[in-house]
């Protein structure tokens, strides 16, 4: 039985910024070396390691520098944003079956300066699916997510202010995380509606950062973990999750292309766990554009269909809400490192030591890419 | 970065004779020969029976707006030169649950840029126009339509 026999016993991160001087691999290395150090690992008993196929820093260099022992189980999880809970997953699979016994799962990212766009890397010629959207224009993300949105806001009957009322949220979690690139930069629902426009309806605070960084968590079975120094995050439930005939991010095919692979994973998520989404006490959201966080709170049936936006309008993710939502900040507020950051969020809710503490959680959910092939974990205390 | 629009590649097999025909000014999509299902965008196999047996079949060129999104800064730099454009993502008429992206022009397309969106909205009447961009390409764009 896979339930609740793993668990996240080490989280580490590097600071988070612009233009930081290291490089990737550098980054790699010092957020692993400090998520051992939390743990109380030795370097030397790690065998098995996942991280995202998007990821630059290759196993065998992050192996090198730090020490490792000799390697049991590498793996890695595609489609970008949709990654990091497969990542984690799959290690902790591989653990739960004894075919390894210390994990490593990072994310290593300089994505601050301008020429790491990479959608600005398209070539002249296109081969793939987005051969039939990006000449017209739809380029990046983005654009693909503002589709969508628009749609949802019609069909909704969904504002500006209450789609704002997310990024609000999410900056004043960053206000109480002293690590939050926007710790000190306040953000009002006016300087919200006024701003730019990146691709209508989506303004410029319904993007996430330009940062760097780099995130890592460690993970044992069951017994190793009740041994060590934290209190372990036990991986009670997890999926990964891509929806019949999907297409990535440009997924505008099928009856209803607002129903996106997190539909799928909420399903086979449930279907494992000894709860349901009304017992989860907090959660982290992927948030690389504001409307993705509306589109999970419904699909993992947080939140009804076609209510998440007045939920989050009315206070219902903010810390005093009923469900607190990206309470490091996310994606939006704290740095983007394609949601590693996330899960380190949803670690320290179990452990009790966020910024933003919830009481007494024992279900911790985290979630990856609404538009992409994705995954999501549902963490556990005890 | 590219200067120019990136552009579909044309030559590959399974589609080549969407990108054939809309040079001929014709939006074509495949039918399954053994269920009759339409699909899109082109795939070798039907992914409700297995066949792959296909054909090309034309289509009306009428749709429906089924969202759209006008694109700002910072972009490519070809489409920060035809700002404002937007770009929509149509229905057919014969299969609502196939959308086909394009450039919303006006009667006479001959630009994205500046197109008059007085009358675009959600569920609008929609054309097919053809707008030539290569010698082997010409992409599907939109008109509003009153009547259809």
């Amino acid at each position: 039985m896979f339930k609740d026999s793993t668990a996240i016993v080490g989280i580490g991160q590097t600071q988070f910024a612009k233009l930081l001087p290291q490089t990737e691999l550098e980054l790699a290395c010092t957020a692993i070396k400090i998520a051992l150090e939390d743990a109380g690992i030795h370097p030397s008993e790690v065998d098995a390691l996942g991280s995202y196929t998007f990821e630059h820093t290759p196993d065998y260099e992050v192996a090198r520098n730090l020490g490792f022992g000799e390697l049991h189980f590498f793996s890695q999880s595609p489609h970008g944003g949709g990654a990091g809970c497969g990542a984690i997953g799959q290690v902790a699979l591989a653990i739960g079956a004894g075919v390894a016994q210390v994990g490593v799962v990072w994310r290593s990212r300089k994505r601050s300066e301008r020429s790491s766009r990479v959608w600005a890397g398209v070539q002249a010629r296109i081969d793939d699916h987005w051969k039939y959207s990006r000449p017209s224009g739809l380029v990046r993300p983005v654009d693909e997510v503002a589709i969508l949105m628009r749609r949802y806001m019609y069909e909704f009957n969904v504002t500006r202010e209450q789609l704002g009322a997310v990024a609000l949220a999410q900056r004043e979690y960053a206000h109480r995380n002293p690590v939050a690139f926007m710790q000190s930069r306040t953000l009002t629902m006016e300087q919200y509606i006024n701003a730019r426009m990146i691709s209508d309806p989506l303004c410029l605070f319904d993007n996430c950062l330009e940062t760097d960084g780099a995130a890592a968590v460690i993970i044992v079975n069951r017994e190793r973990a009740r041994s060590l120094r934290h209190l372990p995050a036990f991986i009670h439930a997890f999926s990964q999750g891509m929806s019949r005939e999907h297409q990535v991010m440009a997924d505008f095919h099928g009856a209803n292309p607002l129903l996106s692979s997190s539909y799928v994973t909420a399903a086979n998520l449930w279907r494992q766990a000894d709860c349901g989404p009304n017992d989860v006490d907090v959660a982290q959201i992927y948030d690389a554009f504001s409307p993705l966080v509306l589109f999970s709170l419904e699909a993992y049936g947080l939140c009804p269909c076609g209510t998440a936006a007045q939920f989050v309008h009315d206070g219902g993710t903010r810390i005093d809400g009923r469900l607190p939502v990206n309470t490091s900040g996310g994606s939006l507020s704290e740095v983007y490192l394609h949601g590693m950051n996330l899960i380190t969020e949803a670690v320290r809710q179990i452990r009790g030591t966020s910024t933003a503490q919830v009481s007494e959680v024992e279900f911790s959910f985290v979630s990856t890419c609404d538009s992409t092939p994705n995954g999501a974990l549902l963490l556990r205390r005890a | 970065m590219i200067e120019t629009i990136p552009l579909p590649a044309t030559d590959y097999p399974p589609d080549a004779p969407f990108w054939s025909a809309a040079l001929r000014s014709q939006l074509s999509i495949q039918q399954c020969a053994y269920c009759q299902r339409l699909r899109f965008p082109p795939r070798p196999m039907c992914p409700h029976c297995q066949s792959v047996e296909h054909a090309w079949v034309a289509l009306s060129g009428r749709a429906k707006v089924w969202s759209f999104t006008m694109p700002q800064p910072p972009l490519l730099p070809i489409f920060e030169k035809m700002l404002p454009y937007v770009v929509v993502l149509a229905e057919i008429v014969e299969d609502p649950s196939i959308r086909i992206i394009g450039n919303l022009v006006s009667e006479t397309y001959e630009s994205i840029t500046n197109v008059d969106i007085t009358n675009l909205k959600i569920g609008a009447d929609l054309r097919v126009r053809f707008r030539s961009c290569a010698i082997d390409v010409a992409l599907p764009c939109w008109i509003l339509s009153e009547e259809l």
